[in-house]
């Protein structure tokens, strides 16, 4: 596969080193010493000029390129290079972004501003944080039939209720389907019967409310942490109060703008906001920092991140998490103490690249690596499963296929076995990879 | 920039022509009942000519200060001209200027304070008249609410505008002008049913008193929250099922108008949503409950259903500033009048035609008493107050307690200017009653307790008391700011 990239900042040069041996990568990047550089340290294709620049673009190949992933440190030049590139040619376009907002407008419409996939910086950093604090949050996450369905992925930790428990005693959401189990090296595909086992990670397909609810009900009660503390409003900080909020936490969030502040307070109605500077050693005693059960630092910069961390260690806290922005002091920050440091940069660069490396069709979602799909297919009138139930034709398909959700109008119907699939009907399947083709071919 | 005098003139030129029209129809519903109209159709004949005279003055753009003396001058001109008819006829009490005055200026501010001493002795245009400026002044509070007061963020105006933003009315009339004529047009239609409710009754045989005439001044006075009764024992002269019917009326006319709209569109998830309606709803029905316990142990009636519906309109016309009765609560235990009395002081939702402090304001204040006690513990944390999720900003809450402060200090300076002005004309009020006739004035509510009771009158306090509380009735109806920011020096200089 042929692969531009465009901007070879931190990101950009972490996903160029990783695809660079198995696929032919171009990277395109305003800044003559980093592309000399870029040409010595990898084998990769450097080019000087700009991005936006549709000459360039087409200089690299973008033609009969593949993929195109915009990483400048710019949220607008990369949305305008991916919109550039889907003008001239069909290569798959994939955009960083900080912003969340722009990730917000792009879910509203696919392919708007001609990105096809969005990675958004800030909001997948305050996912990470918020795996770390000990939530689970899903490891894979598609949407399907215009954001009625969703596919999500899940790793169960030892301690979880759903350990140990039948499919059919976890099953307690209306609009879920338990697709599949990844056991091991193996996929299962489970009856009502079927046992979870801590360490499975559970394929689920059904509405985006029922994929939370799940995740919530993965961990365990007890063993959450209570008391949040978030250390800076920045994005991250903002977006990772609100991932909090969004599963029923209060945390507190420490600023020192006055106007930002207000701004958080404003937008977060579950969290205390509290306006001070995280130094400051008597708000510190006042607020109990101390008795916190994490303390995570999202402050502007490494430096400020670093010291809160250590302070609130000091303090007592149970747990620190630190954002680092230069991803290579994350080891140094675990060594002085830090208990965990998050790197957004890493994080999206390992994000782009799982992606780059898993995406085959637009709407097709890969399992572990590519060991299995989910798909959304559309009915023909003329197809061998319209107008039957579920369980019968399911039957003569080969073994390894669920029929996860159903869409029907703009609607989403759970599918059982005695459900009969319409003609125009939206159907999202989970299938081995080993029957994908044979199943193509039948439906 | 000195306040444009021509301009401002000139508008109240043109509200003051446009009353000749409701004079015009109080002097047809006097020829009807074959009174005399010439003490209405002078009057309209002067509103008209002095009303087209003044609005020939130059006239400029609205400016903040144009506005708030304009808003300030038209409720002391409206009830001017209101009051000549009173003069005019000269029945009863109404030889004396001040006296038809203060029946203008209550009427106008839709207090419902009457010096009323025996009804008969008056014509039907006369008191047909009385209830159609209350209306009037419900309307006219209405259209001041969203179109003018929400432009200079006065008093429960912008409170209207937090309100308008999540309503979606704004959408749907980008114009101030188009928003107004909403509004108007569903007082129109509210007043309009409750007429036609009460006829329904009558010629049901459930309302046997309740006939066209009364039916109409009875809705004119129920949907602006205002009530004047041409009867002397107000809605205890009709049947239980009438009563009924205008408890709703008073709970409508003091819900916000732009709620209501959204409930003619259908959007009834707005009333699960507004927090102030909720608020104000569960307000007098707890009160109302309380209300009908002391009752209870009182032995004030036989039995439950008059129990619970005297209680809940007793409550219903106080809270929402009404000022009906069913019954003398006058002669009720201290419990029941002391609860009545603190009734006078919630008002109904911000945007209605409700007086008094509004059940936003207590709202606000009492958030803002919540915030205070978790910031003395967490002297760090930033809390927004928020009313039905939405942020209401510190300028606005910062208003909203002065407000009440303010309030709650006007009424008790009046209350000692009634007590010992009361007490020099050796009229025995007592202290309860001149706090009630303070509050029951100045809150816009109407009948106090005492001599001043619901089914008793103004008449019998001094002419300088009753100067005093025109003023204040005055003052309380257009939410008091706007009258003293046209006193301070400032407004003045450039």
């Amino acid at each position: 596969m042929r692969v531009v990239i465009v901007g070879a900042g931190e990101v950009g040069s972490s996903i160029a080193a990783s695809l660079a041996d198995s696929h032919d990568v171009v990277v395109i990047d305003n800044d003559a010493s980093l592309v000399d550089e870029l040409t010595y340290d990898q084998d990769v294709l450097a080019i000087h000029g700009d991005g936006t620049d549709l000459d360039v673009l087409r200089e690299a190949g973008i033609g009969e390129s593949d993929m195109l992933i915009a990483s400048t440190d710019i949220d607008e030049t990369n949305i305008v290079i991916c919109g550039t590139a889907a003008i001239c040619c069909d290569a798959f376009t994939i955009a960083r972004v900080k912003r969340p907002q722009f990730l917000r407008t792009w879910e509203q419409k696919q392919g708007a501003f001609g990105v096809d996939f969005m990675v958004c910086t800030d909001l997948l950093a305050a996912q990470t944080i918020v795996g770390v604090i000990g939530l689970p949050t899903a490891q894979d996450v598609d949407t399907f039939a215009d954001g009625l369905v969703q596919m999500a992925e899940f790793e169960i930790p030892a301690e979880s209720p759903v350990a140990n428990q039948t499919v059919s005693e976890a099953d307690r959401f209306d609009s879920l389907t338990f697709a599949a189990i990844i056991r091991e090296n193996e996929i299962v595909i489970p009856t009502g019967g079927t046992t979870i086992r801590p360490g499975d990670e559970v394929v689920v397909i059904g509405s985006p409310d029922s994929a939370r609810e799940f995740s919530a009900a993965i961990s365990p009660e007890e063993t959450r942490p209570q008391d949040v503390v978030i250390v800076g409003g920045s994005e991250v900080g903002y977006q990772v109060a609100r991932l909090l909020e969004q599963r029923g936490f209060k945390p507190r969030l420490v600023e020192r703008d006055p106007n930002r502040a207000r701004w958080l307070a404003e937008q977060l109605p579950g969290t205390t906001v509290l306006e001070s500077d995280a130094t400051d050693q008597s708000f510190l005693e006042r607020e109990r920092i101390g008795d916190a059960d994490v303390l995570l630092a999202t402050l502007e910069n490494d430096q400020q991140n670093l010291l809160a961390t250590l302070l609130a260690k000091r303090l007592g806290v149970d747990r620190t998490v630190a954002v680092v922005d230069t991803g290579a002091f994350a080891d140094l920050f675990e060594a002085v103490g830090v208990d965990v440091a998050v790197s957004p940069r890493e994080a999206t660069a390992e994000e782009i690249t799982r992606f780059t490396r898993a995406r085959r069709a637009e709407n097709v979602s890969l399992i572990d690596g590519d060991r299995a799909e989910v798909m959304e297919v559309e009915v023909d009138p003329d197809s061998a499963i319209a107008g039957r139930p579920i369980a019968e034709f399911v039957r003569e398909l080969p073994e390894g296929v669920v029929v996860g959700a159903i869409t029907r109008d703009g609607s989403l119907i759970t599918p059982r076995g005695d459900t009969v699939v319409e003609a125009g009907d939206h159907v999202v399947l989970f299938a081995d990879a080993v029957v994908v083709d044979a199943i193509a071919a039948a439906i | 920039m000195t306040v444009d005098w021509r301009t401002v003139a000139s508008l109240v030129g043109t509200v003051t022509k446009a009353l000749a029209l409701p004079l015009a129809v109080s002097a047809g519903v006097a020829l009807l009942y074959r009174e005399s109209a010439v003490p209405f159709l002078l009057p309209a004949l002067g509103s008209l000519l002095v009303g087209l005279g003044l609005e020939r003055l130059p006239r400029a753009e609205l400016g903040i200060r144009e506005a708030f003396l304009m808003v300030s001058l038209t409720w002391l001109v409206v009830a001017l001209v209101g009051a000549v008819p009173f003069l005019l006829v000269g029945s009863g009490v109404f030889v004396s200027p001040v006296d038809a005055v203060f029946e203008s200026m209550s009427g106008i501010t839709t207090t419902g304070a009457t010096v009323i001493e025996s009804f008969d002795a008056h014509p039907r245009g006369l008191l047909f008249w009385r209830q159609l400026i209350q209306w009037l002044g419900g309307l006219g509070i209405l259209v001041l609410a969203v179109g003018l007061l929400s432009q200079l963020e006065v008093g429960g105006a912008q409170l209207m505008e937090t309100e308008t933003r999540t309503q979606d009315v704004t959408k749907l009339t980008p114009r101030i002008a188009g928003t107004a004529r909403i509004i108007g047009g569903l007082y129109v239609g509210l007043t309009a049913l409750v007429v036609l409710v009460l006829l329904g009754l009558n010629l049901a045989g459930l309302a046997p008193r309740m006939g066209p005439y009364d039916a109409v001044a009875h809705a004119l006075t129920s949907v602006s929250t205002a009530g004047f009764s041409p009867e002397a024992e107000s809605v205890g002269a009709f049947s239980p099922a009438a009563q009924w019917v205008l408890t709703g009326a008073m709970l409508l006319g003091a819900t916000n108008f732009v709620l209501l709209y959204a409930l003619t569109q259908g959007r009834f998830r707005r009333l699960r949503e507004s927090e102030e309606l909720r608020f104000y709803l569960g307000l007098v029905l707890a009160t109302a409950a309380v209300l009908a316990g002391v009752l209870r142990a009182d032995g004030e009636f036989a039995s439950i259903e008059p129990t619970l519906r005297h209680a809940l309109f007793q409550v219903t016309s106080i809270v929402t500033t009404t000022g009906y009765a069913t019954v003398d609560f006058d002669l009720w235990s201290p419990a029941a009048k002391h609860l009545l009395f603190l009734g006078m002081f919630v008002g109904g939702m911000a945007g209605s035609t409700t007086c008094s402090i509004k059940s936003f304001r207590w709202l606000v204040a009492a958030k803002t008493l919540r915030r205070d006690l978790f910031t003395e513990i967490h002297p760090d944390a930033v809390r927004p107050i928020r009313m039905g999720g939405e942020v209401v900003d510190e300028g606005t809450v910062r208003d909203v307690n002065a407000y009440i402060v303010l309030s709650l200090l006007i009424f008790a300076f009046l209350t000692v200017f009634v007590v010992v002005e009361t007490a020099d004309s050796g009229l025995g009020v007592t202290e309860f009653d001149a706090m009630g006739i303070a509050a029951a004035t100045f809150l816009n509510i109407g009948p106090a307790f005492g001599a001043a009771g619901p089914y008793g009158s103004y008449a019998g306090l001094s002419a300088a008391t009753k100067w005093v509380l025109v003023v204040l009735m005055w003052v309380g109806r257009i939410e008091i700011v706007p009258v003293l920011v046209v006193l301070t020096p400032a407004f003045w200089r450039s």
